[in-house]
């Protein structure tokens, strides 16, 4: 169970100047700015969920991820994950979780991976049995194979994330946080990385809590979604929700020549390039048969179609609906 | 300890992977105080004595600074190059786990190939010693040990309170080599030499000369106070603010993760 | 190389060198915090050493220097320690070596070795000027007897420009060196520690050339090294003066002609290797 109340947290960025005058003064005094990275967060997440933890840049994901796994400790708020505080308990609540992070690599470089897997079974102190255990039936799972006798400087980029992430399981964590687990990878690397976390969900009831951009992990992964923009949680609910939340606005995808597009309430322009647009329409406000007629009085039309939104595009209007 | 070992293990079969340039690296280390050498025995050649002490004892001196550093270098190597660690994001893996951080940081990462610097070290030694007139007794070299032990404690303690301030700033952190490098440079010879003032500085407040200086009186015999020998314990005393100010180092981290 | 490739290279406008220079410089002014630090310790260091000799020379005896002329080489080598000590390594130069990206360099239709020759000089430049400045204002207000001495004459002053400049040119192409062994041997660092230590040496950096035993000081004056900061500070003082000050102009400037011609023959060498290779 993971419970987050009204985390709030603001870092100070010192403001970096040119020139020589302003340096020399900044040795003495530094303008500051504040930045609320995270501005009253709160959520609930229960045992064996799967959440998807969404945002631009900057929104706070990454902060919310270090203030849950206890390295970063907020300014207010209360966070309690199984009872235990992160910042607070640290060393006892690491033991519970596990911690991917796509760029960054905690196998050593320059050794087999199944050294880094017993290094790391020792500083885990994991019982052998249940060492043996978890590494055999992650390394089925995974298809690690011979990927374990290998150094990690040798393993593509696909082989090494399967071998993170089989790492950060070796001590049988109820919680998982993956941030930004697919990136760079390839695409059977990345349905392999998606096929196991869900099955790990399923079958182990381990409670994930993921970010990424990558929109095609949400579908694939995320019963639920968590939206987060300048600091503050926008939306939770499923992704079927948030469709439905969007409901029934169409895409147009219209291919033209001359004319320029009408603009009216109700039909908003996504994306264009030389004589190919892409606009949503809100049935709400505008059908889209008079969508089509407006737009067909103003250019003339070569080629169009309408379909309903895909989660990309779903993510890009909910940014754009909260100005993030 | 166990863990510890695994982590050395860890560092060898790492280091396996690129002896060549490990060896490249030892013996540059080799060189590099090999010239501090030359420069000590150059000088003492001309002059043949520096405030009362001959080149043998001098030897003694640089001896017991060089292996001091090069220990403290070879085992926590981490605390040297913390900024790195931080700035690679290893500091954040650090604390994603259930074992002391301080710990982390120094089996992290050794720096096998300060075993340059050590055999100039050892070297020095033999050559001191064959050609000294100390009596040498079994107390004389339990102390000898203990002077290098808590050399290496005290230069690790310096490479610590770096590290804690590249919590707060990595610019400027250059001043940092005043004590970590010039400890190593300026401890070539007695503390005395610079003077009444600088071994008042080396004593209260950078305590380098309770491991280099006082001690070694007692070896070389110019003094008889028993007490002298107690002076490296007072080592322990200079850890008290370095542990408070990597704590704070530590804090400020956890509360602003830059 | 082709008499063209030479050509162009000879002829590259002054401006972009300038233009190099100004690169350098302002990438240098970006570290200024990491600037002040380091003279304090340079300041710190040369103190130090300053210490030492006097309790040497509280020793007494046949003196090579006299105090006020160690303590002037003291802190001129600290000043301009970015100048003349070959450890001051170009990242940029080192990793376009070992990481393989040297073969697009080679490419070029520039002269690789004049540019790394510029840029290596004009980054000791930059840095130097930036560092030199205060650690010269404090020596010179010091009290005595470690207050820093002007020139003994102006005639050992122009002496004194014309050595550190041909200096600077002997450390760069020192460094070339050092860049072209580096690619030979594919060390990373084994190659300049070894280089910077033996320099350090010789060099008179450790302790200066004339306190050396006879034999020793023979051979370094007679290498290459010691025509980089040995020679202007010990003209600035008047520690070297008359015709054997010129003797050893003429061996610096024989230094620096036979350096840079290996340097260029190596990098050619190094061209060659490459094309065998296959890129």
């Amino acid at each position: 169970m993971i419970e987050l109340a009204n985390i709030s947290k603001t870092f100070k960025v010192a403001k970096r100047t040119g020139g020589f005058g302003e340096a020399v003064k900044s040795l003495f005094r530094r303008e500051v700015t504040y930045v609320h990275a995270l501005d009253g967060v709160s959520f609930t997440v229960g045992d064996g969920e799967m959440v998807g933890y969404i945002g631009p840049n900057g929104a706070g994901k990454s902060s919310t991820v270090k203030v849950m796994s206890g390295i970063l400790t907020p300014d207010s708020g209360e966070c309690v994950i199984d009872g235990l505080c992160p910042w607070k308990d640290r060393k006892a609540h690491v033991k519970n979780i596990g911690v991917v992070f796509g760029q960054r690599s905690q196998l050593w470089w320059d050794v087999p991976v199944i050294d880094s897997f017993e290094l790391i079974r020792d500083i885990y102190a994991v019982p052998e049995a249940v060492y043996l255990r978890n590494r055999n039936r992650l390394a089925e799972m995974l298809d690690l194979g011979e990927l374990l006798k290998t150094p990690a400087r040798q393993l593509s980029l696909g082989q090494r994330m399967r071998c993170e992430i089989a790492a950060s399981l070796l001590h049988d964590p109820k919680i998982l946080f993956l941030d930004e687990p697919t990136i760079g990878l390839d695409a059977v690397s990345k349905i392999a990385v998606r096929d196991f976390i869900r099955e790990l969900n399923r079958d182990r009831k381990t409670t994930v809590i993921l970010t990424t951009h990558d929109m095609q992990d949400i579908e694939a992964l995320a019963e639920r979604i968590l939206l987060i923009g300048k600091g503050r949680i926008l939306l939770d609910g499923t992704l079927e929700q948030l469709k439905h939340r969007n409901t029934g606005e169409k895409k147009l995808t219209v291919e033209y020549t001359g004319g320029t597009l009408p603009t009216m309430d109700g039909l908003t322009l996504l994306h264009r390039q030389s004589g190919r647009a892409e606009l949503s329409v809100d049935p709400g406000i505008l059908s889209v048969s008079d969508a089509i007629a407006a737009l067909s009085g103003q250019v003339e039309i070569t080629d169009l179609s309408v379909q309903g939104m895909d989660t990309e595009e779903l993510v890009v209007s909910l940014y754009r609906e909260f100005r993030i | 300890m166990k863990l510890y070992f695994r982590y050395f293990s860890i560092h060898l079969k790492s280091l396996m992977q690129y002896k060549a340039s490990f060896l490249l690296l030892t013996v540059g280390q080799f060189i590099t105080s090999f010239s501090a050498f030359l420069g000590i025995y150059f000088l003492m050649s001309r002059f043949h004595t520096v405030n009362g002490f001959a080149l043998h004892e001098v030897l003694l001196f640089f001896a017991v600074t060089l292996m001091a550093f090069s220990l403290a270098e070879c085992f926590a190597r981490g605390f040297d190059v913390f900024p790195s660690m931080l700035g690679n994001g290893e500091f954040d893996r650090i604390l994603l786990r259930p074992i002391h951080p301080v710990f982390q940081v120094i089996a992290s990462k050794m720096e096998f190939s300060r075993v340059g610097r050590l055999l100039q070290a050892v070297l020095t030694f033999a050559l001191a010693i064959g050609g000294g007139e100390v009596q040498w007794r079994w107390d004389k070299i339990l102390l000898l040990v203990l002077m290098i032990f808590s050399g290496a404690v005290f230069f690790a303690a310096l490479f610590v309170v770096g590290a804690s301030f590249s919590f707060f700033s990595t610019e400027g952190l250059e001043v940092m080599n005043i004590f970590t490098d010039g400890g190593r440079e300026f401890g070539r010879y007695p503390l005395s030499v610079y003077g009444k003032e600088m071994l008042r500085f080396y004593t209260f407040i950078v305590p380098m000369a309770l491991f280099q200086y006082y001690p070694m009186l007692y070896i070389l015999g110019r003094s008889e106070n028993p007490w002298l020998c107690a002076a490296p314990l007072g080592i322990l005393v200079f850890l008290l603010p370095v542990s408070l100010v990597w704590k704070l180092g530590v804090r400020h981290y956890r509360s602003t993760g830059s | 190389m082709t008499a063209r490739g030479r050509l162009a290279g000879s002829l590259l406008p002054a401006k972009k060198y300038l233009a190099l220079f100004r690169v350098r410089f302002q990438n240098e002014m970006q570290y200024r915090v990491a600037a002040l630090a380091g003279v304090c310790t340079q300041f710190v260091w040369g103190f130090m050493e300053i210490l030492l000799f006097r309790a040497f020379y509280q020793v007494g005896g046949e003196m090579p220097m006299t105090f006020s002329q160690l303590v002037t080489y003291e802190w001129l080598q600290q000043a301009f320690l970015a100048l003349f000590m070959l450890w001051f390594w170009d990242k940029d130069i080192i990793e376009a070596i070992t990481g393989g990206n040297i073969a697009y360099e080679l490419a070029r239709p520039m002269d690789l070795y004049n540019m790394w020759f510029t840029r290596v000089a004009a980054q000791r430049i930059a840095r130097a000027l930036l560092r030199c400045l205060p650690i010269l204002l404090v020596a010179f207000l010091l009290p005595e007897p470690y207050r820093m001495s002007l020139p003994v004459s102006f005639g050992a002053f122009l002496l004194f420009v014309v050595s550190t400049a041909l200096g600077l040119c002997v450390v760069a192409a020192l460094t070339m060196l050092v860049y072209a062994l580096t690619f030979f041997t594919m060390s990373a660092s084994g190659v300049r520690i070894f280089a910077a230590s033996i320099a350090e040496l010789l060099s008179g950096a450790v302790v200066p050339l004339p306190f050396f035993p006879e034999k020793w000081r023979l051979l370094a004056e007679l290498s290459p090294f010691a025509a980089v900061q040995n020679l202007p500070l010990r003209l600035y003082s008047g520690n070297l003066a008359g015709d054997e000050a010129l003797f050893y102009l003429g061996m610096q400037v024989f230094w620096l002609v036979a350096l840079v011609l290996l340097g260029r023959i190596l990098l050619r060498l190094m061209r060659r290797r490459l094309v065998v290779q296959g890129g």
